[in-house]
């Protein structure tokens, strides 16, 4: 079966350098569900990402590949027709609520903007919308929130604005770039809560970055384990956390706190593994230097 | 119960209140001065000649603040004055302002080779000494109101275009702009109504501090005596007259330039009271 996003083959480079952030990455998302996507610093989840919502930096082409949302391949569209694509069926949860809102506009607009202007909605609708989105993810008064501006709003209640107006526009897909690190660690779970909570109420397919596997076991029905810009591993949760394939996935379960056992956990990912999966790596480089 | 931000807010309001009153005195002397100065300004009287302000003795009724050495009314003159001074603040003022922001605002947004392009120009204008750019500018574009503006204008224009560039740069790496582009709003929009409305705040300061500058270059011209002719009194010309004969008549010297430091300074603490004010970040 082919999943509402399908990314086959992404091969990502610098310009400048010539040096690879994604290797021939393949990830499938049926819609409704929701993918994790783990891996260190640097591996290149955000990149990822980036590349499915259309914001690539600059300095990052993509080599090959094809990124297929509904059926279409962005990669194939000319970038008005992308961006609209984009904007239509697919939604951003960014990382840091405290500049993901513009701090000189009230709320209101922020989220109505959007859907007035680029979906098209009448200006009553698109009100309304943000008045029942939000109620949704329990603000408060959501009528007097319109009106104020992000920094009256503590960081918690900015993300949920920003979760809001996600799911404002009904997106078939979410993408979460680590929705919940910039928060405090009790507004971190109920932050989860709420997006897994709006996620299956709407159907959304939500592709989950993140680095903390406790919140994959809870979020994610599969995942895919990144190093260095390749997908090393690709499984569902139960799988993963009963039996890790990919050496480097193994690693990387053991170097995850686990509040029953303290004192076994974090341990570093070993010298071993990480050679072994460079060396992995390498040999993959070469024969596609060799194909291309 | 001290509440920190309840003083914070107080003292802004005091300096906007004190800096806006000055203002608005200045605005209306500029524009009602044919109603409101008490003498003609270029009525020259040499029976009254040297008058000194009407608190110290030998002062004569109607002549406020005293006379000149041609028997010219000082207050008249500081108020017709300020007709030339708020002329060059606003329209000197405003043109730089429109020009700097919008070079800035495209060269720190779009980057690339327009950015390359406007910093070098910006670049290579720095690099001239301001006053003798303008002294060179006048003596090209010859002395008037017109050239004075114009010099104004094409000399800092630049001062608007650095700042509003390294603002704008800032901004665009936030989220939001990012959301936006996420969202699909073109990058024009994201310019003007997502990154605009976070950067004039910069915008205003600089433009009340540069309608400030264009007051004093204007009154260093006419103290050079290069800018306008002597029938429009001006407060450097004025202070340029004064100078002649401080030792016998102070306040010839002394009251133009109380109502040019005034201004200038209240140009700035406007800037400054409205930016704290009214910026949402900071407030
Ligand atoms: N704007 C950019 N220009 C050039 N290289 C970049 C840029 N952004 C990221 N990179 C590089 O791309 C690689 C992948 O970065 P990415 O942000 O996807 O990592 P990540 O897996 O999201 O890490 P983190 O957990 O720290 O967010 C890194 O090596 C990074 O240095
Ligand atoms: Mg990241």
């Amino acid at each position: 079966m082919s999943g509402f996003l399908e990314i086959r083959g992404l091969s990502a480079r610098l310009a400048g350098t010539g040096q690879r952030l994604l290797r021939a990455v393949d990830i499938s998302l049926p819609a409704g569900s929701v993918r994790g996507l783990v891996g260190e610093s640097g591996a290149g989840k955000s990149m990822i990402g980036k590349a499915v919502l259309g914001v690539l930096p600059k300095a990052v082409e993509i080599v090959e590949g094809e990124i297929l949302l509904d059926g279409q391949d962005l990669l194939k569209v000319p970038p008005a027709e992308r961006r609209r694509l984009i904007g239509a069926k697919a939604a951003l949860i960014p990382q840091d609520p405290l500049t993901a809102l513009n701090p000189s506009r009230r709320i209101g607009p922020q989220i109505t903007d959007r859907l007035v202007d680029i979906l098209g909605w009448e200006k009553a609708r698109a009100a309304s919308r943000a008045l029942e989105v939000l109620a949704e993810v329990s603000i408060p008064e959501p009528e007097r929130v319109m009106r104020l501006y992000p920094h009256e709003l503590s960081g918690g209640m900015r993300q949920r604005i920003l979760i809001a107006s996600a799911f404002a526009a009904e997106p078939k897909l979410i993408v979460a770039d680590e929705p919940t690190t910039a928060l405090d660690v009790t507004v971190q779970k109920q932050i989860l809560k709420l997006i897994s909570a709006l996620q299956a109420r709407h159907g959304t397919a939500l592709l989950f970055v993140t680095h903390d596997l406790g919140v994959v076991s809870k979020v994610c029905d599969t995942l895919s384990v990144l190093y260095a810009g390749k997908v090393v591993e690709d499984t569902t949760v139960e799988r993963f956390f009963a039996a890790p394939q990919h050496p480097y996935s193994r690693a990387l379960l053991a170097a995850t706190p686990r509040h029953t056992d303290p004192a076994a956990s974090l341990q570093p990912v070993p010298q071993a593994v990480i050679d072994a999966a460079m060396a992995e790596i390498a040999a993959a480089d070469a024969a596609w230097s060799a194909h291309g | 119960m001290l509440d920190g931000r309840g003083l914070i807010r107080r003292r802004a309001g005091a300096r906007l209140w004190l800096s806006g009153l000055w203002l608005t005195v200045f605005v209306l002397a500029a524009v009602l001065a044919p109603l409101i100065s008490p003498q003609d300004p270029l009525a020259q009287d040499l029976m009254l000649e040297r008058l000194p302000p009407a608190w110290v003795a030998g002062s004569e009724p109607g002549y406020w603040l005293g006379t000149d050495s041609l028997g010219r009314d000082v207050l008249s003159r500081i108020i017709y004055g300020a007709q030339v001074a708020l002329a060059v603040a606003l329209v000197a003022g405003l043109a730089t302002c429109l020009i700097g922001s919008a070079l800035g605002l495209v060269a720190g947004f779009y980057r690339g080779w327009a950015d390359r392009i406007i910093s070098r120009i910006v670049d290579i204008w720095m690099a001239f000494p301001p006053v003798l750019f303008a002294i060179l500018l006048i003596a090209v574009l010859g002395t008037g109101l017109t050239s004075v503006i114009l010099a104004i204008v094409i000399i800092d224009w630049t001062r608007f275009c650095r700042v509003v560039r390294a603002e704008t740069l800032n901004q665009s790496k936030m989220d939001y702009v990012h959301s936006a582009k996420v969202a699909g709003f073109t990058r024009l929009r994201t310019l003007l109504s997502e990154i605009l409305p976070n950067v004039l705040p910069v915008i205003v300061a600089l433009l009340t501090l540069e309608m400030g500058i264009a007051v004093i270059v204007e009154a260093i011209l006419s103290f050079v005596n290069l800018s306008i002719s002597t029938d429009q009194p001006t407060w450097g010309g004025m202070i340029a007259e004064g100078r002649t004969s401080i030792h016998q008549a102070w306040w010839v010297l002394v009251f133009p330039l109380i109502a040019l430091f005034f201004t200038v300074l209240s140009f700035a603490q406007f800037g400054e009271g409205l930016r704290e004010r009214f910026d949402p970040v900071l407030r």
